[in-house]
């Protein structure tokens, strides 16, 4: 299989380059991108990206994969690349730190924005904050992202306006706070996004959706942020 | 830096609500007007102006060119935010953006000064 790899040291290169391998796969096993990029480390140790739990758990090893991106330990190599060539870029938008790793700093400022925590000004009860089972199930389709950046850096929106515009991962948390039926700071987390760049430059063009590893759905989640904004701000 | 210092309703929320209003304006008076046209299927231009030049009408005009303003300042604001970056531009970024955003002010007073003039007979 040929596998053509972003590759970039700062210390050594000018500028990026794309650097092509061929590799023999083992015969007979869908290995994953993950696999991949394993025995490639392997017959080359300068080699650099993420990855912890292989698994699609830790949403360390988001990356471009043949244009679109996605968690290379869940992404097999029969999807990724049918044609047998395999395109490996780090996820775009954010700046490269080595080869296939970003800096994550601007995406975790925005997630930190949005204040990705429960609010509760209220008297804590003797145990816990009780939920029906109808309330607990407004946060499904929310709380599963694992903050792997794959859809806040396939959206343009973000790309534009990286420093103003929240994205997909953040909002998603936004709405997830804002659902919860124990959150208390609705009107806070809502001003905190009404202006014209942190809720109102997403487009709906669903990349975001598209590319989620955990079939996740943040542009509906936008939109249910945008119609708490305007119902309320009229 | 890309700021808000244009946005027209000064909140995403007013924007987002003015482009909305403004596109649901411009409908109704293309309806209305191309409307006019598939009811008189042999018009005239002396029944077009008794027709476009009734007050209800002149009114009507009016406020679609108030919504065509409204409408092209936010999409183009927006547009104008959203690619005129350093990124392609470099240091010049703000200022293309000043004569992009600049240049929709100024077509945008001659087509709603040009309508009003029309639609008021001000000539």
């Amino acid at each position: 299989m040929r596998v053509s790899l972003y590759r970039y040291n700062p210390d050594t290169d000018a500028k990026p380059r794309m650097e092509d391998r061929e590799l023999e796969l083992p015969q007979g096993k869908d290995l994953m991108v993950l696999d991949v990029l394993e025995l490639l480390k392997a017959q080359d140790p300068s080699l650099s990206y993420r990855r912890s739990c292989r698994e699609g758990v830790c949403g360390s090893d988001g990356m471009n994969i043949n244009g679109k991106n996605g968690l290379a330990c869940t992404t097999p190599v029969s999807e990724a690349a049918p044609r047998g060539k395999l395109v490996l870029k780090p996820l775009q938008g954010l700046p490269v730190i080595r080869d296939l790793v970003v800096d994550m700093t601007q995406f975790y400022r925005q997630y930190e924005r949005v204040k990705p925590y429960l609010i509760n000004d209220e008297e804590p009860p003797a145990q816990e904050r009780l939920q029906s089972p109808a309330e607990r199930e407004q946060l499904d389709g929310l709380y599963e992202c694992i903050l792997c950046a794959c859809c806040t850096t396939s959206c343009p929106s973000f790309w534009w306006n990286p420093d103003k515009f929240v994205g997909p991962a953040g909002l998603l948390h936004a709405y997830r706070f804002l659902a919860d039926s124990r959150d208390t700071a609705d009107a806070e987390r809502l001003a905190e996004l009404e202006d014209p760049f942190s809720v109102f430059r997403c487009r709906g063009i669903m990349n975001c959706a598209s590319v989620c590893p955990r079939d996740l759905n943040p542009s509906a989640a936008i939109a249910k942020i945008k119609t708490r904004l305007v119902s309320d701000g009229i | 830096m890309v700021t808000n210092v244009g946005s027209l309703g000064r909140t995403g929320v007013a924007d987002f609500v003015l482009q909305r209003v403004s596109a649901v304006v411009l409908t109704l008076f293309g309806l209305c007007v191309g409307g006019w046209f598939a009811l008189n299927p042999e018009p005239t231009h002396a029944a077009f102006v008794a027709w476009f030049t009734a007050p209800a009408m002149s009114i009507f005009a009016t406020l679609a060119l108030a919504a065509l303003a409204v409408h092209a300042w936010i999409g183009m604001w927006t547009v104008g935010t959203d690619y005129f970056r350093p990124h392609y531009f470099g240091r010049f970024a703000t200022l293309a953006r000043g004569v992009w955003l600049g240049g929709t002010a100024l077509l945008t007073f001659v087509y709603v000064a040009w309508g009003l003039a029309i639609v008021w007979r001000l000539t």
